[in-house]
């Protein structure tokens, strides 16, 4: 039991040790300097490989065992009816989010030790990491819905710091900016869900609302004088928040541009872990979204057009992380409208799978990018194939993975995903079923589009950095392996715990499902046809990036031309940029620079400050003119003096 | 002919006066002359003491009057002392020229 206690404060006491690191001034002695990025390297990597070992004996006992607890930390607040413990509450969701949070986090914080070797901030940057893993476990082992928010609010915190890592850039604090607003308009739903929870349960404890849940199925809040359906009310707002953090339709904007940030913290944050926060929340809600199916059905189709908007527009793109960072974006879409028909066992699994090879095609990527002198343009690679053979090996792991070509992990998450919108017989089932196999189509496509155009052809770099091409050292490639393992075997081995016949016992209360919303249950029995279509889409796609890419190198561009209005349009991100630019930014930047012009300058200063130092200067400089410095002018002034007051005595008072 | 009274005394005692008071306020060359206008309005005060001294039978006034001239002459003494250093220092006595106290 107390392991759960190591679990979550170790990266704290690591991230403590390495910030106080960075603080140590090691002037010009490089000497010093790598010894202290050494033991903020070691330390913070070496408490997380601690970690990552208990979240596995966690796992084995809480997930396999079925003893899920929950162990209170302290008292923390009470005011009125909120009455909340610091409580640490650990299950099955728990610890299968524990295992996948530690484990990729300790390969990131190995791998970085390599990929981050020749900066500046080493320890900084060790430190963030660390307080993101603490954040991020904090988030997964809330007991009630303001600690998780508490952990909600830090990752968003660890994600801004990390994106903004490099500060130098202007466009990486940009991006940094942009992920923290665009975060805090899905937090502001979220905490809206907090309090309508508060208003209608009276409690924010996670065990006693799903308690209530049930009686209050048909209950009704009043906004703004009309009667809403409250579960649903509830479960939207929530959403809302999941939405930000998973970088949803609408506010998923952030989530490309955090790209800005190292890789290894995009591989992190921005692929395995604190996106999937959203599927986690809703997920850990799902005894409220349960009783509303209205709610369900927007998570569906938000979470199917996501899928396949994401996933057109990673077919497009030429950054190679952003190609992997739109394809984070399209299977978040997948777990969501998994989600959305009931399946969130299947849901989690593709979040731990995905978790895997996204981390693995990421920190991939970063591989190369590594070998190619800091080069993040697929237009500028190829012909790496040979130079970098384990990195080439890996991300092809990753990359079928990903695909869900059998018998890798994608495959079965995947498949079941789908399976589960068609098993649910519903209108929104099917639309986010087609959708999903469009997107499987496209995902196989942009992935060997990606292979082929980073490995394949004939080197596009220019000679100086195609000499300085290199594997990259054993503490990265390592962490690699690791996670390939789990690309691989992460499928065939969780799938009869998470979705098969033995999910019953391994989910235990986590979860719950009403027998109204069998879909996971009818996945196991569609027609053939259904199950054979990802795998058959999934390899006509990669047959199309062959075919695209490698034997007629001439077609991207007469396809490009050939739709050149919809290229554009998708290359363009469908204009989601420009049009909030025009909604939202460019309104809000004229309404700070009229407040600030008008309001601030014009009325406030010009009124109350500056106005009332005017007023004085003016005055003075007036009066200024009577001191003259002649006597006789002064002498004249007291002789004025004393005549009016004579004559006020001697024609008035007398 | 009429007699010469109290009125008579206090007007002279006043144009003295207004002579001082412009020759300070309207003298532009000279420090010296100030100071023998102050002189004049000493002498002004003093005609009406000792005027009203004679009106109302008091000796008072007149002793007054006497000290006054003491002061005055001490005064004289003292204000000249003080121009003769001054223009040491500043080579000029020139009002215009005087305005140290102008911040």
């Amino acid at each position: 039991m107390s392991s759960i206690l190591a679990i979550v404060f170790l990266p704290l006491l690591a991230s403590m040790f390495a910030g106080a690191l960075a603080f140590v001034d090691c002037g010009d002695d490089k000497h010093k300097k790598h010894k202290i990025d050494t033991y903020a390297q070691w330390v913070t990597a070496g408490f997380m490989l601690v970690t990552m070992v208990l979240s596995w004996l966690t796992f084995q006992q809480v997930g396999l065992g079925g003893d899920s607890y929950t162990v209170t930390v302290l008292h923390w607040i009470q005011s009125g009816d909120l009455d909340l413990n610091w409580a640490l509450k650990v299950d099955t969701l728990t610890a299968v989010m524990l295992v996948v949070v530690c484990t990729v986090s300790a390969m990131v914080h190995v791998y970085s030790i390599g990929y981050m070797h020749h900066d500046p901030d080493v320890p900084r940057f060790m430190s963030y990491l660390s307080l993101f893993t603490f954040c991020m476990l904090m988030l997964v082992t809330a007991d009630n819905l303001v600690q998780m928010f508490f952990g909600w609010e830090g990752v968003g915190l660890a994600s801004y710091l990390l994106i903004g890592f490099w500060y130098n850039k202007p466009t990486a604090n940009a991006a940094a900016i942009k992920a923290f607003v665009v975060n805090r308009v899905g937090d502001f739903g979220f905490a809206l869900g907090i309090f309508a929870v508060f208003v209608m349960f009276g409690t924010v404890n996670l065990d006693s609302i799903f308690a209530q849940a049930g009686g209050l199925s048909d209950a009704t809040i009043s906004i703004f004088s009309g009667e809403f359906h409250a579960i649903t009310v509830i479960c939207l707002l929530l959403f809302v928040g999941a939405m930000g953090k998973s970088a949803q339709l609408g506010l998923h904007t952030w989530l490309p541009d955090a790209m800005e940030g190292p890789t290894p913290v995009s591989a992190l944050i921005h692929a395995a872990t604190m996106v999937t926060a959203g599927v986690f929340m809703v997920s850990r809600m799902s005894p409220l979204f349960e009783y509303s199916d209205l709610a369900l059905q927007v998570v569906t189709i938000v979470g199917a057009s996501t899928a396949i908007f994401a996933a057109t527009i990673g077919c497009t793109q030429f950054d190679i992380k952003r190609v992997i960072a739109y394809s984070t974006c399209s299977q978040l879409g997948y777990m969501f409208f998994a989600i959305g028909v009931s399946a969130y066992q299947a849901a989690i699994f593709h979040l731990m799978t995905h978790a895997f090879f996204k981390a693995l095609l990421f920190l991939g990527a970063g591989s190369v990018i590594h070998a190619m002198s800091d080069e993040q343009d697929m237009r500028k690679m190829g012909g790496t194939w040979k130079l970098i053979p384990v990195t080439y090996a890996l991300m092809w792991i990753g990359s079928l993975a990903l695909a869900g070509v059998f018998p890798f992990a994608g495959f079965f998450s995947k498949d079941m995903i789908l399976e589960a919108a068609y098993g649910a017989h519903s209108a929104v089932g099917n639309y986010a079923f087609w959708l999903g196999i469009t997107a499987a189509f496209l995902t196989a496509f942009y992935s060997w589009r990606l292979i082929i155009m980073t490995f394949h052809g004939a080197p596009r770099a220019d000679e100086k950095v195609m000499a300085h091409v290199h594997e990259s050292p054993k503490v990265m490639i390592l962490p690699l392996l690791l996670l390939a393992a789990g690309a691989c075997g992460a499928g065939w081995v969780g799938y009869s715990w998470f979705v098969g016949d033995d999910a019953a016992s391994f989910w235990g209360n986590s979860i719950l499902v009403l027998d109204s919303h069998p879909a996971l249950e009818n996945a196991h029995h569609v027609p053939a046809w259904v199950k054979y279509l990802p795998v058959v889409v999934g390899a006509s796609g990669i047959a199309l990036a062959y075919v695209m890419y490698m034997f007629v190198p001439g077609l991207p561009a007469k396809v490009v031309s050939a739709i050149k209005p919809v290229h554009k349009f998708v290359f363009n991100k469908w204009y989601f940029d420009e049009l909030y630019d025009a909604i939202f930014v460019k309104p809000a930047f004229r309404l700070g620079s009229s407040l600030w012009k008008v309001g601030d300058q014009a009325i406030i200063d010009g009124l109350g400050p500056n106005g009332v130092a005017q007023a004085t200067q003016d005055t003075a400089e007036k009066t200024a003119v009577l001191q003259s410095g002649y006597l006789y002018h002064y002498a004249f002034a007291m002789l004025i003096g004393v005549v009016s007051m004579v004559a006020w005595y001697v024609f008035i008072a007398g | 002919m009429a007699d010469i009274g109290l009125a008579h005394y206090l007007t002279v005692a006043a144009i003295l006066f207004a002579t001082g008071m412009f020759g300070i306020f309207l003298n532009r060359k000279n420090v010296i002359v100030i100071l023998m206008s102050i002189e004049l309005l000493l002498l002004a005060v003093n005609i009406n003491m000792v005027a009203f001294s004679v009106e109302l039978g008091d000796l008072v006034g007149q002793v007054f009057s006497l000290f006054i001239l003491t002061v005055a002459a001490a005064e004289a003494a003292i204000g000249l002392a003080i121009l003769v250093v001054f223009f040491r220092g500043r080579g000029s006595i020139a009002v215009d020229d005087i305005n140290a106290m102008k911040g």
